[in-house]
């Protein structure tokens, strides 16, 4: 017994010894923690997981902290919060520019991921009403994407009310038979989606990408005729000439976003924020990876981090 | 011949003059539905050009507040910043030795200087304290809540939970201790902090997220403060109860000891107001981990965030198993801390006995940290509860949800589209359809009716003010969504109050449940009713509903015990049946304490209205959640303020009808 008390004795003082070793430090500009934001969705883990990891072989100190995607806004201003790695255009744009006009942040480019949200609807609706994907077929077939709350109009189930735009606006314009319900949460958008998909019922939705629901679920976007800022500006462009958004939706940049003074503090880190770059085919496998096949982020980022090494270790030369 | 005129002589005609005043108005309501639409526009659709800029001037305000406020020698901002370090510092230290361990620099420079007590020890100690606070029976009880942590893979996220509550739950209650203290002490500070109270409880936090956060910084503060605000106000309303219940007898007593008012205070009122003081306990507990949900939104992690994570993946059962850690995190804690309140004062005399003697079960406590800690360097199964003994049963509740969806989606949804049709959208389109004006009168009138003109003053300007600032629609589609979900609360709560009062084993089943729906994270449920009866109003009622049972139940169960026993006596002396004898003597009496109920439920209700947001509820709750992602503190507080406007004239008019009742039974 006491020779047991004795090893165990020698092997957590030997325990104690090893911890207190210090890591290996490289020669960066500060050696305060870079504080990269994270939100509640598992593409943004994954991008800043990534992002936090090649900052860590370059040898800079990083921490994460949770925030909300609009309110982390007063942080990265303040200084509080450093790196925001996924701000999207379609939901993100009007904040950020308030932000970026106050000087206190920086924009520090595109991921090279593409934000792409639009109506959307299962495969299996297809022969319930053909002549979809295009939006006129919509029309004649409201009554099959109707409920009794909403019937004879059908129902479309748009994204939280600040998120997905000018759907009300949409409906109007182009003349559609639909009544708009707001999800409050994408949650609740996709447990709706679920619900309907194993059912195999009717039900017309917002999606966006990337995401692991394009993955798992089997369906389409609508086409509606094609963005372009004329048409959320003016109103004599396009089918009606009273209104506009009578179009499709906008396609849209993911963005970096980072405290102003970081630049200063951190060039080199800065930089590295700047380089980040992967695409929507590489993000979709890895949400697929982490949402559907159950896989840790950790272990997604860490099977990135090792099969990209050279990609990686270019953004922080 | 003369009979008829004899007998109207004699009896004149005894008309209420508040059924003719209720007459008149509701006729009047009528005459200006009917005739108004045309020539009085104004009165309907609260002209846009009356409006009231107030969310400008608070959104300008705040950001003066937050930026330029100079008190002398520091800014506004360095003020709460170091209010935020006071609290950071014993929040750290607890952290560390039940999460992260003890680390030396920051970020992913710090090196683990001393690990976090291991599962083992932290089982063995809470155990202990179990059975120090009581008996094994609440030993095995907290032994197996946290049992359950280690097996379902949840520990780490309970132990950074575990870590907040701990340090929110005494500021918590030592604040509205305080606060109730001044309170009970003063009553002109009463006056005044009874509404401010009110605006805690009620203001959704999403409401003052924004300006907190940039106050207090990102992270484990802000989220801490939030909770803090919300679950003090029932400490100091209990607080100032509990003092004021002190029998007089008792402090006169202590007067005559010769006590200073401290001294009175402290060692008399207080201990013996103890067993009320500890409800306010309970409370702060119970709301603290309601609060674990918003509190990760904005940076706190632990369970709140695997629950939110998991549901947006749709992992229901995830959801599932988070949200039943919190639940057995409140109960664990709950059970603890009433026992600890409960236990039998240390007997005399142990003074002179050695510290060993003296400190058993500290000295145990120490041994078994310091042997887990040392086996643990070499056996790291008992540092760290190895993922290959964890179970999970998440894939049976996904598959549950999934079969209901399909083998009875029909039944449910012609059963949602009876209701939705024919209750639900007629009485939204009737409260759409009113005046406003109509309705500030009414308001007005019931405040008069039950607690003369101060209330009727009261109650109609707060009415008023919703009108003002331009948020009359959506506030009556909180009205119609709140109103439907306490009338069938109420319906389904009150009867089951009833049978948990006249049967011991049913109440102690019926509080197990409650307390469980109480502390589940209404998001765990949410998300397989949309899956079940689709995103809208219908799912949105059925969550406000589940939450605001609570107190339905509770209060009518309490106010039923609550009856003075000699008055049953005297019922079963003249013969009532037990039927008899509930309605025509338990019932009357236990109405107000009842009605007090029903004012909580409606709190509660009104409570949901942030979560329910999140299912595309279009009422003020939705304009908060909007404010919050818009990062428009105006708009959000103003909105919020006008939730708890409707709460406050709810809570006033039915606590001056319930007043009034006792008065009447000579209950007070």
């Amino acid at each position: 017994m006491i020779s047991f008390l004795r090893t165990t004795a020698v092997a957590s003082a030997l325990a104690i010894g090893l911890t207190f070793s210090a890591p290996v430090q490289a020669d960066v500009e500060s050696r305060d923690p870079i504080i990269l934001t994270l939100h509640d969705w598992t593409g943004q883990l994954i991008t800043t997981h990534i992002m936090g990891e090649v900052l860590k072989k370059a040898g800079y100190n990083i921490d994460y902290v949770v925030a909300d995607y609009i309110a982390q806004f007063a942080g990265l201003e303040s200084g509080d919060l450093h790196v925001a790695m996924e701000m999207w255009e379609t939901t993100g744009k009007q904040a950020m520019d308030q932000s970026l006009a106050t000087g206190k942040t920086v924009d520090l480019g595109e991921t090279g991921m593409d934000a792409k949200e639009e109506w959307w609807y299962p495969l299996y609706m297809k022969e319930r009403c053909p002549g979809l994907p295009d939006w006129k077929a919509l029309n004649k077939c409201a009554e099959a994407f109707s409920t009794p709350e909403t019937a004879p109009k059908g129902r479309y189930l748009g994204g939280p009310v600040t998120w997905a735009g000018f759907d009300d606006e949409r409906v109007e314009a182009l003349h559609m038979d639909y009544e708009v319900v707001h999800a409050g949460t994408d949650a609740a958008l996709f447990a709706e989606l679920e619900s309907a998909y194993e059912r195999k019922a009717p039900v017309l939705l917002w999606i966006y990408a990337p995401h692991w629901a394009v993955a798992k679920f089997e369906g389409e976007f609508v086409e509606f005729p094609t963005y372009t800022d004329a048409c959320y500006e003016d109103p004599k462009w396009g089918s009606n000439p009273n209104m506009a958004y009578d179009c499709g939706k906008p396609f849209g940049w993911i963005k970096k976003v980072g405290w102003k003074g970081g630049e200063k503090k951190w060039p080199g880190a800065y930089k590295a924020v700047r380089n980040f770059h992967v695409d929507n085919a590489e993000m979709s496998a890895m949400i697929v990876e982490a949402d559907l096949e159950g896989k840790s982020v950790d272990d997604v980022v860490a099977s990135w981090m090792k099969r990209n090494e050279n990609r990686w270790k270019a953004w922080i030369k | 011949m003369n009979g008829p005129t004899v007998l109207s002589a004699r009896r004149p005609l005894a008309v209420n003059p508040w059924l003719v005043a209720w007459a008149v108005a509701l006729g009047l309501v009528v005459v200006v539905s009917l005739i108004g639409k045309d020539t009085l526009p104004w009165a309907f659709k609260f002209p846009r050009q009356w409006v009231i800029p107030l969310s400008v001037w608070i959104s300008d305000f705040t950001k003066w507040l937050l930026n330029d406020f100079d008190l002398g020698l520091f800014t506004f901002k360095e003020l709460t910043r170091s209010i935020a370090w006071v609290i950071e510092q014993p929040y750290w230290l607890v952290r560390s030795l039940l999460s992260t361990g003890f680390l030396q620099g920051r970020g992913s420079d710090a090196v683990l200087v001393f690990p976090r007590l291991s599962w083992v020890a932290v089982i063995f100690i809470i155990t202990m304290m179990g059975y120090y606070a009581k008996d094994w029976k609440l030993a095995l009880l907290v032994g197996v809540c946290f049992l359950y942590l280690a097996v379902f893979g949840q520990w780490d996220s309970a132990m950074a939970t575990l870590s907040s509550i701990i340090i929110a739950v005494p500021f918590g209650v030592m604040g509205g201790l305080l606060l109730g203290i001044a309170g009970f002490r003063s009553p002109r500070l009463e006056l005044i902090i009874r509404p401010i109270l009110d605006l805690m409880q009620t203001v959704p936090v999403f409401a003052y997220l924004v300006p907190i956060l940039i106050l207090f910084g990102f992270g484990p503060v802000s989220a801490m403060i939030a909770t803090i605000i919300y679950a003090l106000p029932p400490m100091v309303r209990i607080t100032m109860l509990g003092l004021r219940q002190v029998p007089s007898e008792i402090t006169e007593f202590g007067s005559m000891a010769g006590c200073s008012p401290l001294q009175l205070l402290w060692k008399v009122q207080i201990p013996a107001a103890k067993t009320t003081l500890m409800v306010g306990v309970n409370q702060v507990v119970m709301m603290s981990l309601n609060m674990v949900i918003i509190a990760s939104m904005i940076g706190a992690g632990g369970l709140g965030f695997d629950v939110l994570s998991a549901l947006r993946r749709l992992k229901i059962g995830e959801g599932v198993e988070a949200g039943f850690a919190i639940t057995l995190l409140a109960i664990a804690l709950d059970r603890l801390s009433q026992a600890y309140a409960h236990r039998p004062p240390p007997m005399h005399g142990a003074a002179r006995q050695g510290f060993i003697r003296r400190n058993p079960n500290l000295v145990l406590a120490v041994f078994i940290i310091a042997v887990t800690w040392m086996v643990g360097t070499v056996m790291t199964s008992m540092q760290t509860f190895p993922e290959a003994w964890q179970i999970t049963t998440g894939a049976f509740w996904g598959d549950l949800v999934r079969a209901i969806n399909i083998n009875y989606f029909d039944q449910l949804d012609s059963f949602k589209n009876f209701l939705l049709l024919n209750l639900m959208i007629p009485f939204k389109r009737f409260l759409l359809g009113l005046p406003w004006v109509t309705v500030v009168g009414l308001v007005g009138l019931a405040g008069w009716q039950l607690g003369g003109w101060r209330l009727s003053l009261l109650t109609g300007s707060l009415a008023l003010f919703i009108a003002i600032v331009g948020l009359w629609p959506k506030s009556m589609v909180t009205v119609y969504l709140c109103g439907i979900s306490v009338l069938i609360a109420c319906l389904i709560g009150i009867p089951i109050g009833v049978a948990a009062s006249r049967n011991d084993r049913l109440h102690r089943i019926v509080q197990a449940i409650i307390d469980t729906l109480q502390t589940l994270p209404s998001f765990v449920y949410l998300m397989p009713v949309v899956m079940l009866f689709r995103v809208g109003d219908f799912s949105a009622m059925l969550a406000v509903i589940a939450y605001a049972l609570v107190p339905a139940i509770r209060y009518t169960d309490h106010g039923l015990r609550q009856v003075p026993a000699h008055l049953i006596e005297a019922a079963r002396a003249t013969g009532c049946t037990r039927r008899q004898i509930l309605w025509k003597v338990q019932m009357p009496l236990a109405l107000p304490e009842i009605m007090l109920g029903v004012n909580q439920t409606i709190m509660m209700a009104l409570s949901m209205l942030v979560i329910t947001a999140l299912v595309g509820t279009r009422d003020l709750g939705q304009e908060v959640y909007i404010a919050l992602t818009k990062a428009d503190t105006g708009r959000g507080l103003v909105a919020g303020v006008c939730v708890a406007f409707i709460a406050i004239i709810s809570d006033r008019l039915i606590s001056a009808w319930s007043n009034r009742r006792k008065a009447e039974l000579g209950l007070e």
